[in-house]
């Protein structure tokens, strides 16, 4: 067993926008070791995007009570100071969305919107050497001529591209921990293996801990050890991911290991 | 440098030519050459009379002919044009600087703050803005200064209009959550991130401003609020021809003709702009 370096626990997260409040995510409880990957598996609605959002620190303050608590680094993200939430966004914990088209800001180039949480957490990193470590970091992901590609603006790429440079941007600061939200949904399913791929590498390479959100219960067993399958907002299984292809326990994610579309050859 | 050229080429899959931003370059570029040139050399003296040469036509001497005292024509123009560019480009500093602060502000935090401040802006877009110009006016006293002070204000809300709903479409944006997922903080959301996203109508809407600010300068000016004697802008210029518009009409229409083209000028380039973001 490794280090936990993320234990969150009991969390609940509340909405208040309609007269009756809605529970969105009950009993949420999650502990993620040092360079593990855990999946989060779901269908829409399920509540694994928010629970996602709440670990990211990107939960609005408003029209919505949390509670339990987030653990990372000794700190709760859940009532921590803004400033202190801040100093950690970016820089120990990363997150990459579903719609790369979107993004990415359509008025700053490549280069400089890969630099930017160098840019916020470590001033003393003079331009010349953010400019070495972005294109060192769109190299990683797999782009050919960085040099090229960091002058680029957003709309001279292609969804995949820019999802890879979503990726280099997340993990420029070497995050300890990545949360990716349904990071291939958006793409095709060719490019959806490269991102995939990508993602292991960088797992192994960095040692990123990796939070992978998907209703995907395929893309899941490509890529995790462990996930967690819940069902409007509860926890409806969890543990390895090869014990619950086997061995699913609840029918629910009987139904979801059905859902995967096999190709019948004979 | 090649870049700005190849602006008004044909654009090779349209073509279209940017029609729009040549012609308002030219008339802004000529409008601009004649207020530099101005500032060095001038026909004639803009301020010297002369009893013998009273309002004569066009001529090569007196290429837009003379006025009431005998005084160049196109050497006020040269020197009132100046005077009138100054006022707008205060005014829109003014009225743009100030305006896209509080339309960033409120429309990127929203909340009570947003309620009350747009209220106010409501209550002043409720007066033309010809109108609150004049209470200002009335306020700070006449003079240059205090007319492009008046205008800028009264200029305030409609680009904090403006720049909030440019911020209020931005703010959910996904790349503005990636942003703020980085760390940064808002001010550095508001300023970095989402403003050079606004740059586009920002720009358009300050050249129709501009245009605006040159009338309602001229509007002051003709009411005999802005510049004061001997100094002259068009607009003073223009409320001096009027009285000689049946046995001079040269006198009144070139200084007119210059207001418009400059008018005109705006126009176009703000046309343009908007076209090279499409």
């Amino acid at each position: 067993m490794g280090n936990v370096i993320l234990d969150v626990a009991d969390l609940h997260i509340e909405f208040h926008d309609h007269d009756k409040p809605e529970t969105v995510v009950e009993d949420f409880d999650l502990m993620l070791e040092e360079g593990e990957i855990v999946g989060i598996v779901g269908e829409s609605g399920s509540g694994k995007s928010m629970s996602a959002l709440a670990i990211a620190g990107l939960l609005k303050r408003h029209a919505l009570t949390k509670k339990g608590r987030i653990m990372f680094n000794g700190t709760d993200l859940l009532t921590c100071s803004r400033k202190e939430l801040r100093s950690y966004q970016g820089d120990e914990i990363s997150m990459i969305f579903q719609e790369p088209m979107t993004s990415l800001n359509p008025v700053k180039k490549i280069g400089w919107q890969v630099e930017e949480s160098l840019r916020i957490h470590h001033k003393d990193i003079d331009k010349k050497e953010r400019k070495r470590r972005a294109i060192e970091m769109l190299t990683a992901v797999g782009m050919h001529d960085p040099e090229k590609l960091y002058e680029k603006y957003p709309h001279e790429l292609s969804g995949g591209m820019r999802q890879r440079v979503m990726i280099a941007a997340a993990m420029i600061g070497e995050p300890r921990i990545l949360i990716a939200d349904e990071p291939t949904t958006a793409l095709d399913v060719t490019i959806q293996a490269q991102i995939v791929e990508l993602l292991r590498k960088m797992n192994r390479e960095k040692g990123t801990a990796i939070i992978f959100i998907s209703h995907d219960l395929s893309l899941i067993r490509q890529i995790c050890k462990r996930v967690i399958v819940m069902q409007s907002g509860n926890i409806v299984e969890t543990g390895y991911v090869e014990d619950i292809f086997r061995h699913p326990k609840m029918s629910y994610t009987r139904k979801l290991i059905a859902a995967i579309p096999q190709i019948d050859l004979s | 440098m090649k870049k700005f050229f190849s602006l008004f080429k044909k654009n090779k899959a349209t073509g279209e030519r940017n029609t729009f931003l040549l012609l308002g370059v030219i008339i802004t570029g000529f409008i601009l050459l004649m207020v530099i040139v101005g500032l060095f050399y001038t026909p004639y003296n803009p301020t010297k009379m002369d009893a013998s040469a009273k309002l004569q036509g066009i001529s090569f001497k007196h290429i837009m002919g003379t006025d009431n005292m005998g005084r160049d024509v196109f050497s006020r123009v040269m020197y009132g044009s100046r005077i009138t560019v100054a006022i707008a480009t205060f005014t829109i500093l003014i009225g743009a600087g100030i305006g896209t602060i509080i339309g960033a502000l409120t429309g990127y935090f929203g909340g009570i703050g947003d309620e009350i401040t747009m209220r106010i802006i409501d209550a002043m877009l409720a007066f033309p803005s010809l109108l609150l110009s004049l209470v200002f006016v009335s306020l700070f006293g006449t003079g240059t200064y205090q007319v492009a002070i008046a205008l800028g204000i009264s200029f305030i809300p409609s680009f904090a209009r403006i720049v909030r709903g440019e911020f209020l479409r931005c703010k959910n944006m996904d790349y503005v959550e990636v942003a703020r997922l980085q760390g940064a903080s808002n001010i550095r959301i508001i300023f970095v991130h989402i403003l050079p996203n606004t740059v586009g109508v920002l720009l358009s809407s300050v050249m129709i401003g501009f245009n605006n600010a040159v009338l309602a300068e001229a509007g002051l000016s003709f009411l005999g609020i802005g510049a004061q004697p001997p100094h002259a802008s068009l607009g003073k210029m223009l409320s001096d021809a009027q009285g000689y518009l049946f046995n001079r009409p040269s006198y009144v229409m070139s200084i007119g003709l210059v207001i418009v083209l400059m008018v005109l000028g705006f126009s176009f380039l703000g046309e343009g702009i908007k076209r090279i973001k499409n």
